[in-house]
């Protein structure tokens, strides 16, 4: 008797020849159903998608659950959990180190809004190319779920307790203080989700992206302004984004309706189709106006905010060589004995 | 120094502090010209892609020399094997989350061989021993201008011999312990009120060596003067 051998299905790989398994981390420690394993699953789908080298990526995060999540994608990339509300500063040492690297950075909305809020305004108005994802959850998880900056006025804890101040929109924070890309998205939104980060992969800047993300332990119940109940009631998408890669070709599928085309730096380009208002992600006011619009009526704005692909980013106003400097060889970072008589000189 | 605290920090995987204190960093000083460095930059163990190739891989914070130093790589290596993820101490010698005790335990014991690689390879003091002195002083920063008049003065006007250290780095390492056992008693100078230098060498050294330590502190707010100095050691020697 005998037996035909049915090869295995080849491997399915993206652009540059690696296997899915290839983005993936270490095994979630977070709680189940927590938001942030869904905005983890999504950068491994988008980085897996686009076919980014991983070991030219490096992650970042401060402290909090939020900032645990890097160790659970992207487990071929460099990986920096730094402290509590300071990742800004490490990601913008490994930025002027290596400019050549992708730098991601995962932190939450009291790592940003709370100790790291005095970083969070620096990151801003120095553009530095870094994705810069707040997981937010309007609570405290590692220490057991009290308020954060960001929860909603009138916003009830599990105990019954309710938050009588008013929160910090770091969207509105973002956009006022110069981020070239905003987005807010909710981590139960798959597709609007991935275009939002797939943009941010190639925007020549700083994109925060703030992302609704339910905490299932502390801040998931009736009377929570952060619950995946209250987001599917109160999301309230301004656009629907896709994300055309510089490798695809753009005229395929053009979408009715008002879209509007936005040309990324790598040549990517991100398609914003209207959806019912008028609205201009190009006009920081508008953004504003929407945003603050929203609180009032209680809705949760999603979709690309703001963008703004024309501003140099922080290297580019430092005029940093373009061989990274964590790699240049000595004959080229140390000055001649010449140039060093010379300093010495002046300073008599 | 700064060329030293780079060269350590590399060489050590550990931040360096380089210390000033306020009459230092907010004073100008006359310095001489600084000489041009001609030894190459140190990077201490950085494994490159063809060293991973022929390796196989690493595990960051094995301390394969003995040293409590683990090697590593540099971000962005082109490595499939390159990348580890840094944390705080819930890891295991290849940077992989644990809460083992014995990967906790196996990481502080490595950390505290590399305190005690750091000791023999910091920046050793600067130290003029004076044969009849029975007294010495151990002082660091800008106590040094005001120790070493003050070591005039109480040889010109009490003819009192005293030796000197002065602290260029820490952990202390075995001159500042030689130091201490060969006089009687050594002043060490603070400017603070909590005598924090000595505090600290007491956390390190045997009892019959703290026993000859004696602290001589000022925190008046004002630059250290030579005659605070001599007049303290006079008081406490009952000179």
């Amino acid at each position: 008797m005998s037996t035909t051998m049915v090869p295995p299905p080849p491997k399915k790989t993206n652009r540059i020849g690696l296997e899915v398994l290839s983005y993936k981390g270490g095994k979630t420690t977070l709680c189940a159903g927590c938001g942030h394993n869904s905005i983890s699953e999504r950068i491994v789908e988008c980085f897996y998608e686009l076919g980014i080298e991983p070991w030219k990526v490096a992650k970042f995060s401060g402290i909090g659950c939020s900032s645990k999540s890097p160790a659970y994608f992207l487990g071929m990339s460099h990986g920096f959990n730094s402290v509590h509300g300071r990742m800004p500063s490490v990601a913008t040492g490994a930025a002027l180190a290596n400019r050549n690297m992708l730098g991601i950075g995962v932190t939450g909305d009291g790592d940003t809004a709370s100790i790291g809020l005095g970083q969070f305004m620096h990151l801003l108005r120095r553009n530095l190319p870094l994705i810069y994802i707040i997981e937010n959850n309007g609570v405290y998880g590692l220490t057991k779920g009290q308020f954060s900056a960001t929860a909603d006025l009138g916003s009830k804890l599990k105990t019954g307790v309710l938050n009588d101040l008013p929160p910090f929109d770091c969207c509105s924070l973002a956009l006022s203080w110069g981020a070239t890309y905003v987005a807010r998205s909710f981590s139960g939104d798959k597709k609007q989700l991935q275009a939002i980060l797939k943009t941010a992969i190639s925007h020549n800047g700083l994109s925060v992206i703030d992302v609704i993300s339910p905490c299932t332990t502390f801040n998931d119940h009736e009377g929570s302004t952060k619950s995946y109940s209250y987001m599917k009631d109160h999301e309230e998408p301004i656009n629907e984004v896709d994300f055309v890669p510089f490798y695809e070709d753009i005229s395929v599928e053009i979408p009715e309706g008002g879209v509007q085309d936005v040309k990324m730096h790598d040549g990517s380009t991100l398609r914003i189709r209207k959806l019912g208002r008028e609205y201009n992600p190009a006009n920081k006011m508008h953004a504003l106006t929407a945003l603050s619009e929203a609180e009032q009526k209680g809705e949760v704005l999603t979709g690309v905010l703001y963008v703004d692909t024309s501003k140099p980013n922080f290297l580019d106003m430092l005029s940093m060589v373009d061989e990274p400097l964590g790699t240049l060889p000595e004959s080229k970072t140390r000055p001649t004995k010449e140039a060093l008589d010379q300093i010495m000189e002046e300073l008599r | 120094m700064a060329i030293e605290a780079f060269d350590l920090s590399e060489q050590f995987q550990t931040p360096v502090f380089v210390m000033l204190d306020l009459d230092l960093g907010m004073n100008n000083w006359m310095a001489d010209p600084f000489p041009y460095p001609t030894k190459p930059l140190k990077r201490g163990k950085v494994l490159n892609a063809a060293d991973l190739e022929r390796l196989g891989g690493f595990a960051r914070y094995k301390d394969v020399d003995g040293d409590g130093v683990g090697y590593r790589t540099l971000p962005a290596t082109p490595h499939t094997a390159a990348a580890y993820f840094t944390r705080g101490s819930g890891h295991n010698e290849s940077a992989a989350y644990t809460e083992r005790e014995d990967d906790y335990i196996n990481n502080v014991d490595r950390l505290n061989r590399k305190f005690e690689s750091i000791r023999a390879a910091g920046l050793p003091p600067v130290v003029d021993y004076r044969p009849k002195a029975s007294i010495g002083f151990v002082a660091a920063g800008t106590s040094h201008y005001a120790v070493e008049e003050s070591r005039y003065q109480l040889e010109k006007e009490f003819n009192v011999q005293t030796s000197y250290l002065r602290l260029r780095s820490y952990p202390f390492n075995q001159d500042l312990l030689d130091f201490i056992r060969r006089h009687d008693r050594v002043y060490v100078v603070d400017q603070n009120r909590d005598a924090q230098l000595l505090a600290m060498m007491r956390l390190d050294f045997d009892p019959a060596d703290i026993a000859r330590l004696r602290s001589m502190r000022y925190y008046g707010g004002l630059p250290l003067d030579a005659r605070t100095v001599t007049d303290d050691i006079v008081r406490q020697e009952g000179i």
